[in-house]
């Protein structure tokens, strides 16, 4: 037993915390002058996304994975965290504590109220909810709470803000998000031989956040309180009869899912000050339930790889132009060259939408588990007979 | 009293549009019992039937015209339809003038097709999967089938009016004794609430008073039992899914005059007509019908000046603040069956 | 700790020198060398072009990539030179700025403030971009803007224009080529005082964010100021589509022109309605219905198709502006002639304004000869020129604005092809909608070299 939990579940955690560690080293595979350094992922803002979204998809697998719910309004609770961020930033302090704090919380009021509300239906009537609480919410969040959200163009920190513990100052420069005078952007950086690597404050700060999030997710799993959940899932009917009241779990469990989210528009905006009202649109909800799905429902980690696999295609992906396919299939001859690249070219830049898409089907037909299973297959070619993947400690699902 | 009818008229008109998207959603939910994200892209896909039709009229030869010069000062090229050189210039005009209501005659057929090769090649392998992976694979077609068009058309809007005889406006405050003048409305406008009564109508009449479609609802009630008595439903729910398709498809097609179609336009519908077969309560077709219609005239009511004045950005959440208050006082939407989808 | 913020370029020199002795780890202070973020140490320099990709605006997204790539041709020499050749500073030659070859990167905004600062975040961190530019709303702009300025970036705006952007979210690092709500405004009343007297009665359908707000008011103020009556103003969410209900109550209001504050698919949207509804066939108060589009542009002209004919509205560039206004546009026939012999179609206005943004910022490093941005903000504030198809301009200082001529256009009846669809109807001279950079409120700041 370590830190409350099994052998299988620290062995879990220790791999997370030790990728997670070393993710600027192994996330920049090829060398910075390489043709393929454009598949590189460590820099800060692509590796602070990684983690953040993984707090996210993480909390919303709490509540998807364990109950069965789908909550189809989860971004709700990411922006008004982030909304709740970006107003400490300007009105307490520069330093990020505070925000992270309060964004927390403020998720965690707003997430008691629709919860409240939401759950006196089930299945896709409670889906559709709390789509309608929170499209409301980025409705008028983008225009009519424009002084209080600062519309479609998004709230930001700005010069003159009062900052009553920093003081204010109107010249030079907005203050930079920081945490005791360490600023998020600030970076460490070591090169060695062509690689170069980037030691990031900003991710590092969101990883040890991430980390913990990750471990109090496996003791809720683990929990009486999980179990609990997971027999909400298997047949509400039955613990109902048996005189059980299951509104408290269900609610318990709703609103510590939309702290996650808080959390994580905290460090969104701790990171990058800048909280947007179509964070909140329907869309960024249906977002973290594809990462959920993609990654493996009721998974511990499944979420987290699906958020990191979206991300990495958004930013990756979408930044692959011509003039760059051009350069690396340059060594062919000119007619061959333009034909590779002709063929490619639909699926990357302005394209990426489209493999995400073909992507998004290729998981759900061939492995209907999600990445967890793709794990668990490559595991088990690994492994010697007798070990069924649903012995994989990383991959158990919640059923 | 004449702003209130023309918002009703006005409601009555969206909502139309609404309840056909609805509709095939709920065939859908009913028949197969598989939550279809991609039934927006369908929409979409009928409207760009619409386009294609009318690009497909008006294929042309470039004539070379010296007279007249491009904006570099090349002689400018000139596109003639072959159309003109089968059928001669002026029917020729009036084909391309009725390109929309004639591709309905040319979405039918694209849409069943669709429809069946997407329920054959696709969604029959997720009926027993949970809807969470009928959500993805569908969502993920729906971006496959959108970036196809957005590749192929761009992502701009495309215009493609109505036929001539039908621009302009029907005086109701004439035709029902008010001042003339006061409630106009487009002809085009009635002439799509028709044509959705009308697909709508044949919808249930299909259901109603057909073997075939006796079948159906029989096979939505229980499909077990049915399967028990030696019917092919399978077969049956397939061809369902075609004429889903084909419903969405020609609310699209008559949509293009309406607002000119760019690719995005099915995303743009999907949350909207999901909200509706909710509220309208989860497998019930007048259910659908009935919450399209109805939103649609709180979405136009909303939009009064007057409203909005009274209570600021009430257009821009009555929809939803509409479900939320029926969802909470009546459990299943409007005309829910117990037990469906409550899971 | 070191302190190395955002920079790439001269640690990879570094870092090559090192090197030398493979698995050496290499300890880097970066940044401190040079004096300012991502500072290009080898033969090139990275730019980063971030337009929209995804989404409706992906085809004005398009062009502007067009033209980026059209800049950069003629910045490296390549091609007629197409600009440089009538640009008035010669500073530029030909060979790249200050001698290194222009190389870019591009990324997708979707049109969303979130996704547009992930992937100029991107640029600048992994890439070492040493400006970032493009745009196509305001929203985009105002928020990569102010990334930009936290990380000592230039930030050359496209398409934006609401009066925010070098209004009161301006920064000292940001600069913006494309005109504004207000010059709009200024530009659009006279005209249509003009052309429809001045004892008009307007109802405002406006976009319910930021650029409607901005350029409601401009408009309003205005034609105001010119007699007309403002009836009633009503706010439409952005994600609507189907606007029937919002223009069906026009025609009995009393008003006798209708505004449509909307850029984008909500005008295409609300314009085909409004046409649909017989406004632009009917009569009030004993005189001819009007509909105005404030701010046009060529794909949105094109996505309404015959319904914008006769329309007025206005633009910031259009490509047969020197041949029907004269020779004090100089630069757009240049610039036509080599975009449309690449593409084979003209530039959009979009396009125009990238493609310029590109040159002036290569032009003031070169003047101010350093990349360091606070060398960039001094070279462009106070800043005249001509040459670029605008006629005389002025990058003022007190809010790095353009100050320059406004088109009025008008939708053609009867337009030869696809883009062909506007003809200008008069050009406002840039005295007559200069205004005082102090009433938005808002702070430059200083600038921020990063580092």
């Amino acid at each position: 037993m370590m830190l409350g939990l099994n052998r299988k579940d620290a062995s879990l955690l220790l791999i997370v915390a030790i990728l997670v560690a070393l993710a600027p080293i192994f996330l920049n595979p090829f060398p910075e002058q390489s043709g393929l350094a454009q598949f590189n992922a460590g820099y800060p803002d692509l590796m602070q996304r990684f983690v953040i979204f993984g707090i996210f998809a993480i909390g919303f697998n709490i509540l998807f994975g364990l109950t069965g719910y789908l909550s189809f309004g989860h971004a709700a609770f990411l922006g008004a965290g982030s909304y709740a961020g970006v107003w400490m930033l300007k009105l307490l302090t520069i330093n990020v504590i505070p925000a992270i704090i309060i964004s927390t919380a403020v998720a965690g009021i707003f997430a008691l109220i629709i919860g409240f509300i939401s759950l006196r239906r089930s299945g896709i009537y409670f889906s559709i909810l709390t789509l309608a609480f929170a499209q409301m919410s980025f409705a008028l969040a983008a225009s009519v709470l424009t002084p209080i959200t600062g519309g479609e163009t998004g709230l930001q920190t700005a010069l003159d803000d009062p900052r009553i513990l920093d003081g204010t100052n109107t010249t030079g420069n907005i203050p930079a998000p920081s945490i005791f005078g360490l600023q998020m952007g600030d970076s460490f950086q070591i090169s060695v031989g062509g690689w170069l690597w980037t030691f990031n404050v900003g991710y590092y700060l969101s990883a040890i956040v991430m980390l913990s999030a990750f471990y109090l997710a496996i003791r809720i799993f683990r929990s009486p309180f999980g179990i609990m959940l997971r027999a909400i899932k298997s047949n509400q009917q039955r613990l109902n009869y048996t005189g059980l009241n299951t509104k408290p779990y269900m609610l318990a469990c709703f609103v510590i899912s939309g702290m996650y989210a808080g959390l994580a528009g905290g460090l969104m905006v701790s990171m990058d000050p800048l909280a947007g009202a179509e964070r909140m649109q329907w869309t960024a909800s249906g977002e973290v339930v594809l990462m959920t799905i993609l990654g493996g429902v009721g998974t511990l980690i499944g979420p987290v790889l699906g958020a990191g696999l979206i991300k990495y295609f958004e930013n990756i992906f979408s930044k692959i132009n011509d003039n760059l396919l051009h350069k690396w299939f340059a060594f062919m001859p000119d007619g061959v060259e333009d034909f590779i690249v002709s063929i490619i070219y639909p699926f990357v830049g302005k394209g990426w939408h489209l493999t995400l898409g073909l992507i998004f089907m290729a998981v759900i037909i061939f492995l209907p588990g999600g990445l967890v299973e793709l794990g668990q297959k490559v595991a088990s070619i690994f492994k010697k007979k007798g070990s069924t993947p649903s012995n994989n400690p990383n991959t158990e699902p919640a059923e | 009293m004449d702003q209130i009818i023309l918002q009703i008229l006005n409601g009555l008109d969206k909502g139309s549009a609404y309840a056909l998207i609805a509709l095939g959603l709920t065939l859908i939910f009913g028949t197969l019992g598989v939550v279809n994200f991609a039934h927006g892209a369908l929409f979409m896909l009928g409207a760009f039937c619409a386009i294609t039709f009318s690009r497909i009229l008006s294929l042309s030869k470039v004539v070379v015209d010296e007279t007249q010069k491009d904006f570099l000062g090349n002689p400018l090229k000139v596109d003639v339809p072959y159309i003109y050189d089968w059928f001669g210039e002026s029917a020729g005009q009036v084909l391309i003038n009725w390109s929309v209501p004639l591709a309905i005659l040319f979405a039918i057929p694209v849409m069943i097709i669709i429809g069946v090769v997407m329920e054959r090649g696709l969604i029959k392998h997720f009926y027993k999967r949970p809807h969470a992976d009928q959500i993805l694979v569908t969502f993920g077609l729906a971006i496959v089938l959108q970036e196809i068009i957005k590749y192929y058309f761009g992502a701009n809007q495309i215009p493609n009016p109505a036929p001539e005889a039908f621009i302009g406006s029907f005086d109701f405050g004439a035709a029902i004794g008010l001042k003339a003048g006061t409630i106009i409305y487009p002809y085009w406008r009635i002439v799509y609430f028709c044509f959705a009564m009308l697909l709508i109508g044949s919808v249930f009449a299909f259901l109603q008073f057909t073997t075939f479609g006796m079948v159906v609802r029989a096979g939505m009630a229980d499909r077990e039992t049915v399967e028990l008595l030696g019917i092919n439903i399978d077969k049956r729910f397939t061809i369902m899914f075609g004429v889903a398709a084909a419903v969405a498809g020609l609310a699209g097609v008559m949509y293009t005059p309406i607002n000119p179609p760019n690719y995005h336009m099915g995303m743009d519908f999907l949350v909207i007509s999901f909200v509706v077969v909710v509220v309208g309560g989860m497998g019930s077709l007048p259910g659908a019908v009935a919450a399209g219609l109805l939103l649609g005239i709180l979405e136009s009511f909303a939009s009064m000046r007057q409203v909005i004045e009274a209570l600021p950005g009430i257009n821009q959440v009555v929809i939803y603040l509409a479900a939320i208050v029926i969802l909470l006082t009546r459990p299943r939407g409007l005309m829910g069956r117990k037990g469906v989808m409550e899971e | 700790m070191t302190k190395t913020k955002l920079t790439r370029r001269s640690v990879m020199q570094t870092g090559a020198v090192a090197g030398a002795g493979l698995a050496v780890p290499t300890i880097l202070t970066a940044g401190s060398h040079s004096g300012f973020a991502n500072a290009p140490t080898g033969s090139s320099v990275t730019l980063g072009f971030n337009v929209p990709q995804s989404g409706p605006y992906a085809d004005e997204g398009a062009d502007e990539l067009r033209a980026y790539k059209l800049a950069v041709e003629h910045l490296n020499g390549e091609g007629d030179g197409g600009m440089l050749q009538t640009f008035s500073s010669k500073a530029l030659d030909g060979t790249g700025i200050l001698g290194k070859k222009v190389e870019y990167v591009t990324g997708d905004t979707q049109t969303k403030p979130d996704a547009a600062r992930a992937s100029a975040r991107s640029m600048i961190e992994k890439d070492g971009a040493i400006m970032i530019t493009g745009g196509s709303s305001s929203g985009v702009a105002v928020a990569v803007q102010a990334l930009c300025q936290e990380a000592g970036i230039i930030f050359m705006a496209g398409l934006t224009h609401s009066n925010d952007t070098t209004g009161k979210d301006k920064k000292a690092n940001g600069f913006r080529h494309f005109f504004n709500s207000y010059m709009t405004g200024a530009a659009l009343a006279p005209v249509l005082a003009d052309r429809y007297g001045s004892d008009r009665k307007a109802y405002h359908l406006t976009a319910d964010y930021n650029w409607g707000y901005t350029t409601e008011e401009a408009v309003r103020n205005s034609t105001e100021a010119l007699g007309w009556e403002t009836v009633a103003a009503v706010k439409t969410p952005l994600s609507q589509t189907d606007f029937s209900s919002y223009v069906a109550p026009v025609l009995n209001s009393g008003a006798d022109v209708l505004v449509l504050n909307h850029y984008g698919g909500n005008m295409v949207n609300s314009l085909t309605s409004a046409v649909e509804f017989g406004l632009r066939a009917a009569q009030a108060n004993g005189k001819n219905f009007e509909i105005v589009v404030p701010l046009y542009s060529r794909l949105m002209a094109k996505g309404a198709g015959k319904n914008v004919a006769g329309i007025f509205g206005t633009t910031g560039w259009h490509w047969s502006l020197e041949n029907t206004a004269g020779s004090r546009y100089a630069g757009t026939n240049a610039f036509v002639k080599s975009f449309g012999e690449k593409y084979g179609f003209p530039p959009s206005q979009a396009a125009h304004t990238c493609y310029c943004q590109t040159l002036l910022y290569a032009d003031a490093v070169q003047r101010g000869g350093s990349f360091n941005p606070c060398s960039v903000v001094e070279a462009l504030e106070g800043f005249e020129f001509d040459g670029m198809g605008n006629g005389p301009t002025l990058y003022r200082a007190e809010d790095h604005q353009c100050i320059k001529d406004v088109l009025v256009v008008r939708g053609k009846e009867n337009p030869a092809n696809d883009f062909d669809l506007l003809e200008l109807v008069d050009v406002t001279p840039a005295e007559a909608v200069t205004f005082d950079p102090a009433i938005f409120g808002g702070e430059l700041g200083s600038c921020n070299p990063g580092a």
